[in-house]
């Protein structure tokens, strides 16, 4: 514990602001999903984000790059407001990687091609040059011998590293993880934390949603509580599990951490 | 190894079991025959009574085709033939109609010292197919490049080619045939031209037409690559249609009369009402099918498209489409259609009627195709947006290729339905296989009273092109499979 403390405080966190969201509120219907919601997000940054299901954590990261849209307020990412100029929704999203709980890969494409379709189709690189970034991030992802197959042919764990290396081979500056080891095995999730582990102490500015308080604690700098659409309480990991300030926050905590 | 249930729970496995073979009864021809024929005493009995009536069906029938005769020159010499070899009461099969009047199935009027036009056309028409069946396999696109040659070697020999166009066909078949090995890619080149050459040897006329005509599609091509970076696949797109259009209705026609004064290239023209057959069958069904499926693929598209007018016009047109009778269609093509066209356009029936057929087949085809991209999990536009790509990429690199595997078997049904619904054009006068060129063959006094034969003909080759047709999207569907473990 120790340890994983030092090491999250060796982790730098720039001036820099990568995502800065002002009033924002979203409706499904009349369903009032997300609630002012002010959010700043500086480069280098690692937020976890959590809360009870239906409290609008997956909605918020969805927002950021757009696959969901707001109604009112301000979302501005990397120096670039979200609006409906598909221009810049394309740009803002070739900048933000996304993993989902489903993976979400092309079933179609061998692993390999995966990797490489949007760096060779949005970025314009050579085929060539796409396939070793593509080489370099599996290897980093502990899974270059599978390059050739196709994604049914992997486990979900390597899969979910599949995604996430996806994302890396555009060289994305914000990397947001919708509940990313949901929907593994108990056996496959240490490797895929251990793959996000060792993205953010590389320093990529993360937003996860996820219940993995031990990640939590090890990596993030600020945890963000979520209930009824709105951030009820955010602080640093050991403030935050050791005292918690709210009363829904006491409760959902000792939900998930009673045993 | 101890024994799980000795003395203490406490029990770990050591040595893994080895797969032992099942017993006899759930093994092989034994098992198959229990489970599907003899399962209980009802199913027994169905499969005895099955065998029974298979038995009499082909003891009833069999005669009629063993006694067919093949060599005869009228429907009395052939009923003369059998009863004088089986008996007085022996019916038969008097095959010897198919061999006299084959040229009329195949090509209707066409005229006979023409034949190779045709032809080569159909044999051409599968070197044109392959790249798109087997893109890429270089052993099948051989097997196909080999077998067309082979074929046009024969057919066109027989078919007393001139020696110019043998020379032609001969130097085109080698040609293919070096760059499927060398470079299969290019092979898609020959299939875009195709369309031209084939317009070109069945009707006939001078060779500049179907230059000029292709010549728009090309002015498509250089105005999409000109302006998509800038504004878009689908305004693009659309400036360049509008452009070709401008194209054919005004400049096509002077252009391809003063290159035809000036370089005089010529066939002789065929009328489209000299057109008979499989010769209407397959030209309707090969273009109709070619058509329909990137139009059913925008329709498609058009029908989930957010913006209103587009999803409208799709669904207006779909519905419309989809609620008339195809023969409604066929008499709008030939009668109906030549209303609403200025005076003095003398626009060919069969490429109305082929216009018809495809607007029917693509309205088939988009519902289809949207019941593929329904199928496709919202996760995979998502990971498309979220990559960056935009609506068309995501379309052509992600959704389509999964859509339309999806959507093969239904694809395919509605080809067969379009290729058998060719036979539909006899009710605009056209002269079809089925319908009208059996009534030819049966007004003639010499065949008058002949009832199965050449129906039972015009069914077996349906019957092998369809369910070629099936076997090739069977076939399809397991390479594409990728859900392998």
């Amino acid at each position: 514990m120790a340890d994983s403390t030092s090491a999250r405080k060796q982790m730098k966190v720039s001036d820099e602001v990568a995502v800065q969201i002002t009033k924002m509120n979203k409706w499904y219907g009349t369903f009032h999903v997300l609630r002012d919601i002010d959010l700043t997000v500086r480069r280098g940054e690692r937020i976890v984000i959590a809360g009870p299901s239906g409290s609008g954590k997956s909605t918020l990261i969805r927002c950021i790059n757009r696959l969901e849209e707001h109604q009112s307020g301000q979302i501005i990412v990397d120096g670039t407001e979200l609006t409906n100029d598909i221009k810049n929704i394309d740009k803002v999203r070739s900048e933000v990687g996304m993993v989902f709980q489903h993976f979400n890969l092309f079933p179609h494409l061998t692993i390999l091609e995966n990797l490489t379709l949007a760096p060779i189709w949005v970025r314009k690189i050579p085929k060539r040059e796409a396939e070793e970034t593509a080489m370099y991030f599996l290897k980093k992802v502990k899974i270059p011998e599978q390059a050739n197959k196709y994604p049914g042919q992997l486990s979900g764990g390597q899969q979910q590293r599949v995604a996430i290396a996806r994302s890396l081979c555009m060289k994305p500056r914000i990397m947001l993880f919708d509940e990313p080891t949901s929907a593994l095995d108990p056996e496959m999730i240490k490797e895929v934390l251990d793959t996000m582990i060792e993205l953010a102490e590389e320093g990529m500015t993360m937003l996860c949603v996820t219940h993995e308080m031990g990640f939590a604690r090890q990596v993030a700098n600020r945890v963000i509580f979520m209930d009824q659409g709105q951030i009820v309480e955010q602080n640093e990991p050991e403030e935050f599990f050791l005292n918690p300030k709210s009363e829904r926050t006491k409760l959902f905590l000792s939900q998930i951490l009673g045993h | 190894m101890t024994d799980s249930s000795d003395r203490s729970i406490a029990f770990a496995r050591e040595t893994m079991l080895p797969a032992r073979e099942p017993p006899v009864s759930q093994r092989g021809i034994v098992r198959w025959m229990r489970e599907n024929l003899f399962s209980s005493p009802m199913n027994t009995i169905l499969t005895l009574l099955g065998l029974g009536l298979i038995f009499l069906t082909i003891r009833a029938a069999l005669p009629w085709f063993i006694n067919g005769v093949w060599n005869a020159n009228s429907l009395a010499e052939c009923r003369a033939i059998i009863a004088e070899r089986a008996g007085p009461d022996a019916s038969g099969a008097c095959w010897a109609m198919i061999r006299e009047r084959w040229h009329q199935f195949t090509f209707g009027f066409y005229p006979p010292d023409q034949y190779w036009r045709p032809i080569l056309a159909f044999g051409l028409l599968f070197a044109a197919i392959a790249p798109v069946l087997f893109a890429g396999q270089k052993r099948n696109l051989m097997v196909v490049i080999a077998g067309v040659a082979a074929f046009l070697l024969v057919t066109l020999y027989l078919a007393s080619t001139p020696l110019l166009a043998f020379v032609f066909a001969a130097a085109l078949v080698i040609v293919l045939a070096v760059l499927s090995q060398t470079q299969p890619g290019k092979l898609m080149w020959f299939t875009v031209l195709y369309p031209a050459l084939t317009f070109y040897l069945l009707w006939g006329g001078s060779i500049w037409e179907p230059v000029t005509a292709m010549f728009g599609f090309v002015i498509i091509a250089v105005t999409y690559r000109l302006l998509v970076e800038r504004i878009g696949v689908a305004v693009s797109s659309a400036i360049g249609v509008v452009l070709a259009m401008l194209w054919w209705l005004f400049i096509d026609a002077h252009v391809a009369d003063a290159l035809a004064s000036a370089l005089p290239l010529a066939l002789p023209k065929v009328n489209s009402d000299q057109f008979g057959g499989f010769l209407l069958a397959v030209t309707i069904g090969v273009t109709a099918i070619a058509c329909s499926l990137p139009m059913g693929i925008l329709l498609a598209l058009g029908r989930r498209s957010d913006m209103l007018l587009i999803k409208t016009l799709s669904v207006g047109f779909i519905e419309f489409i989809r609620g008339v009778p195809l023969i409604t269609l066929l008499f709008t093509a030939s009668l109906l259609l030549q209303y609403f066209l200025p005076p003095n356009t003398n626009f060919d029936l069969i490429l109305r009627v082929i216009i018809l057929v495809t607007l029917f087949a693509a309205a088939y085809i988009a519902e289809v195709i949207r019941g593929g991209l329904a199928a496709l999990p919202r996760g995979q536009y998502e990971a498309a947006d979220s990559l960056g790509l935009d609506y068309w990429r995501a379309q052509r690199l992600i959704i389509m290729p999964q859509a339309l595997k999806i959507a093969i078997p239904g694809i395919v049904s509605t080809f067969i339905g379009l290729f058998k619904d060719t036979t539909l054009v006899a009710f605009v006068g056209l002269l079809d296989p089925l319908k009208g060129v059996t009534q030819i063959v049966r007004a003639d006094i010499n065949w008058k009273g002949i009832y199965w034969e050449p129906y039972i003909f015009v069914g077996v080759i349906f019957f092998v092109i369809c369910f070629g047709m099936s076997r090739y999207s069977m076939s399809l569907e397991r390479r594409l499979k990728r859900d392998h473990r």
